[in-house]
C-alpha cells in the first residue's frame, strides 16, 4: 500500500525523529499533542498538527479510540507509535488495522507474544535458541514453584509473565525467600500486570546486557543490524549505549546474532525489532526478551551501519519490503549513545523539570543531538524525563569516547539539573573505558561514589 | 484557639500533579482533622512518571489540605497545614 499521510502517536524528541524520516520520504506528517504539550517543537516540525485531549498521557497520548477517530478524520493512511505510550500495545494495532490503519510496527501476534515472557521463553527455546535455565511453564502454587527451584538450583529470578523491563523481578537466595515471596509476587503481578502468572529463572551472575537490531517483513525474512551494549543501567533503566559491544569475542558475536535472526525468522516477525540477550562472564549468552517496538537506542545502529531504521519501518510498513540485504550490513566505526535526562544525579535521580534558560547543543564532526529542546522550553512535569540523546561517532571506540566526552562538556541546559555530570563521569571511568563492564557497573560505581563523600 | 504561628506548612519538594490517595479506588492518605505521625505518607506527588511519598515533618493534626486531588502543583507551593 502506497502510503501519503502518517500520523505520529508520540511527542518530543522520537515525534521529530519521526518526522524527519518522514519527510525524507516525501509523506506529509501529522503529529498530535496534548494541552501541556503546546509549545513543543514537534506540532511546528510537522505539515499537520491537531490537539489531541488533556495534559495527562492517559487523556492525550494514551487514548487510542481518539488517536484512531483523528487519523480517520483527517485521512491518514497509517500510524507510527514511536516508542512507550502505544507502542507495544497489540489491541491499539487491532484498532489501526481494523479502521484500514497501517500500523507501523509489529502485527498484533508479535506483540503479544513479546508482552508475553514465558510464551516468548517456550517460543525462542524451540527454535533451538539458548534461554537462562528456568521453568517451562507457568508455576501455579509454592510447592510446584520449590520443587522446579530445587532442579535449577539457587540463586534464582522470580518473574511475572506478563512483565518485563526489569518490573517484577524478585531475587531468591534460597527456599526459605520463595516461600515468603511467592504469593506475595503473584498478587502484586494480578495488581500490576493483571495476570498472576509466575515462573522462575537461574540468576545470571554480572551479565551483560546485549540486544540485537533486527527488521523482518512479517512473511518469514528477517536481516540482522549488528548488535548493541546496553549495559550502563540505573534500575533497569538504561543510560548509555554502545554499538558494537565491547569485550565479545568474533566467534560469541555471530552466533548471537544468528540466534537473533532465527528469533525473527521464526516468529514471522515484522518491521523493527529488538532481541535483548543476558551475557554471563564465560560469553554464555542467553534469550531474555523481545522488544517490538523501535528503541530509544537505535540511533548507534544507524550510525555504524549507516541504516535509517525509521526509514525501513517506513518501507516495511508500505509493503516495500526491507529495503536493504543483510550482505549490505556491516560495521563501521563505533557509536555511543547517552540519554540526557532531567533528573539530578547529585538528589537519587529525582526529576527536574522546569524551563530552559540557557542552551547550547553540541555539534562537529561525528556527533548528533536527538532532541526536542529549545531555549525558553518548558519541560513539563507529565511526561518521561528523557530531553534528548547524544550520539558520538568514532572510526575506533577510542575516538567515539573522545567525541562524547568533548560534547558532553559542550552541551548546556541551564538550570535544568541533568545526567550529563553523571554521564560524563561514567565515560572516564576506568572500567567503562576498558569495555568490561556488566549490569552492575552504575550500582557499584554509585556505591563508590557516596562512600568517598562519606 | 490554635494560633497562626502554630500551623507548620508542608510545601511540595518538586513539581508535579498531587494525589491524596494511594490509588483511585483506595481511601485517602489523611483527612482533615485526622493525627499524623512524623514520617507518616500525606500525600503522592508524581513528577515525570516518578512517583514521591510525601511524608510528615513531625507528629502534629491535620489542620488542612489545600490543593485538589489530582491537580497539578509547584515546586514550594503550600500543600498542607499541621496544627501542632
Amino acid at each position: 500500500m502506497n502510503l501519503s499521510k502518517v500520523l505520529i502517536a508520540n511527542r518530543g524528541e522520537i515525534a521529530l525523529r519521526i518526522i524527519r524520516s518522514l519527510k525524507e520520504t516525501g509523506l506529509c506528517a501529522a503529529a498530535i499533542y496534548s494541552e501541556a504539550d503546546q509549545s513543543c517543537v514537534h506540532v511546528q516540525m510537522a505539515d499537520e498538527s491537531y490537539e489531541i485531549g488533556a495534559a495527562a498521557a492517559s487523556k492525550s497520548y494514551l487514548s487510542m479510540t481518539r488517536i484512531v477517530d483523528l487519523a480517520k478524520k483527517i485521512k491518514a493512511d497509517a500510524i507510527h507509535p514511536g516508542y512507550g505510550f502505544l507502542a507495544e500495545n497489540a489491541e491499539f494495532a487491532s484498532l489501526c488495522e481494523g479502521a484500514g490503519l497501517v500500523f507501523i510496527g509489529p502485527t498484533p501476534d508479535n506483540m503479544r507474544l513479546a508482552g508475553d515472557k514465558l510464551a516468548a521463553r517456550m517460543t525462542v527455546e524451540k527454535l533451538g535458541v539458548p534461554v537462562v535455565p528456568g521453568s517451562d511453564h507457568a508455576l501455579l502454587t509454592l510447592e510446584e514453584a520449590k520443587e522446579v527451584a530445587r532442579q535449577i538450583t539457587y540463586p534464582l529470578m522470580l518473574k511475572a509473565s506478563a512483565g518485563g523491563g526489569g518490573r517484577g523481578i524478585r531475587v531468591l537466595s534460597d527456599e526459605s525467600v520463595l516461600e515468603e515471596e511467592f504469593a506475595s509476587a503473584a498478587a502484586e503481578a494480578r495488581a500490576a500486570f493483571g495476570d498472576p502468572t509466575l515462573y522462575l529463572e537461574k540468576l545470571i551472575q554480572r551479565p551483560r546486557h546485549i540486544e540485537v537490531q533486527i527488521l523482518g517483513d512479517g512473511q518469514g525474512d528477517a536481516i540482522h543490524l549488528l548488535e548493541r551494549n546496553c549495559s550502563v543501567q540505573r534500575r533497569h533503566q538504561k543510560l548509555i549505549e554502545e554499538a558494537p559491544s565491547p569485550a565479545l569475542s568474533d566467534s560469541v558475536r555471530k552466533r548471537i546474532h544468528a540466534a537473533a535472526l532465527s528469533v525473527a525468522k521464526g516468529i514471522h516477525y515484522r518491521n523493527a525489532g529488538t532481541i535483548e540477550f543476558l551475557v554471563d562472564e564465560n560469553d554464555n549468552f542467553y534469550f531474555m526478551e523481545l522488544n517490538a517496538r523501535i528503541q530509544v537506542e537505535h540511533p548507534v545502529t544507524e550510525m555504524i551501519t549507516g541504516v535509517d531504521l525509521v526509514n525501513a519501518q517506513i518501507s516495511i510498513a508500505s509493503g516495500q519490503g526491507i529495503g536493504v540485504i543483510q550482505h549490505e550490513i556491516s560495521q563501521w566505526g563505533h557509536a555511543i549513545e547517552c540519554r540526557i535526562n532531567a533528573e539530578d544525579p547529585d538528589m537519587e535521580f529525582v526529576p527536574s523539570p522546569g524551563k530552559v534558560e540557557d542552551y547550547w547543543a553540541p555539534g562537529g564532526f561525528g556527533v548528533r543531538f536527538d532532541t526536542h529542546l529549545y531555549p525558553g522550553y518548558e519541560i513539563p512535569i507529565y511526561y518521561d524525563s528523557l530531553l534528548g540523546k547524544l550520539i558520538a561517532w568514532g572510526r575506533t571506540r577510542e575516538r567515539a569516547l573522545r567525541t562524547m566526552g568533548r560534547a558532553l562538556q559542550e552541551l548546556s541546559i541551564e538550570p535544568i539539573k541533568t545526567t550529563r555530570p553523571f554521564l560524563y563521569e561514567v565515560i572516564r571511568h576506568k572500567e567503562f573505558i576498558e569495555g568490561t563492564y556488566g549490569l552492575d557497573f552504575v550500582e557499584k560505581m554509585l556505591e563508590t561514589r557516596s562512600a568517598e563523600a562519606e | 484557639m490554635t494560633s497562626e504561628h502554630s500551623l507548620i506548612p508542608v510545601i511540595a519538594p518538586i513539581s508535579g500533579v498531587f494525589y491524596r490517595k494511594p490509588a483511585p479506588e483506595q481511601p485517602a492518605y489523611v483527612e482533615v482533622g485526622q493525627s499524623v505521625k512524623k514520617g507518616q505518607t500525606l500525600c503522592l506527588l508524581e513528577t515525570m512518571k516518578v512517583f514521591t511519598k510525601l511524608k510528615a515533618p513531625m507528629d502534629g493534626e491535620v489542620a488542612e489540605i489545600i490543593p485538589e486531588d489530582g491537580s497539578t502543583i509547584g515546586k514550594r507551593e503550600t500543600l498542607f497545614r499541621l496544627k501542632i
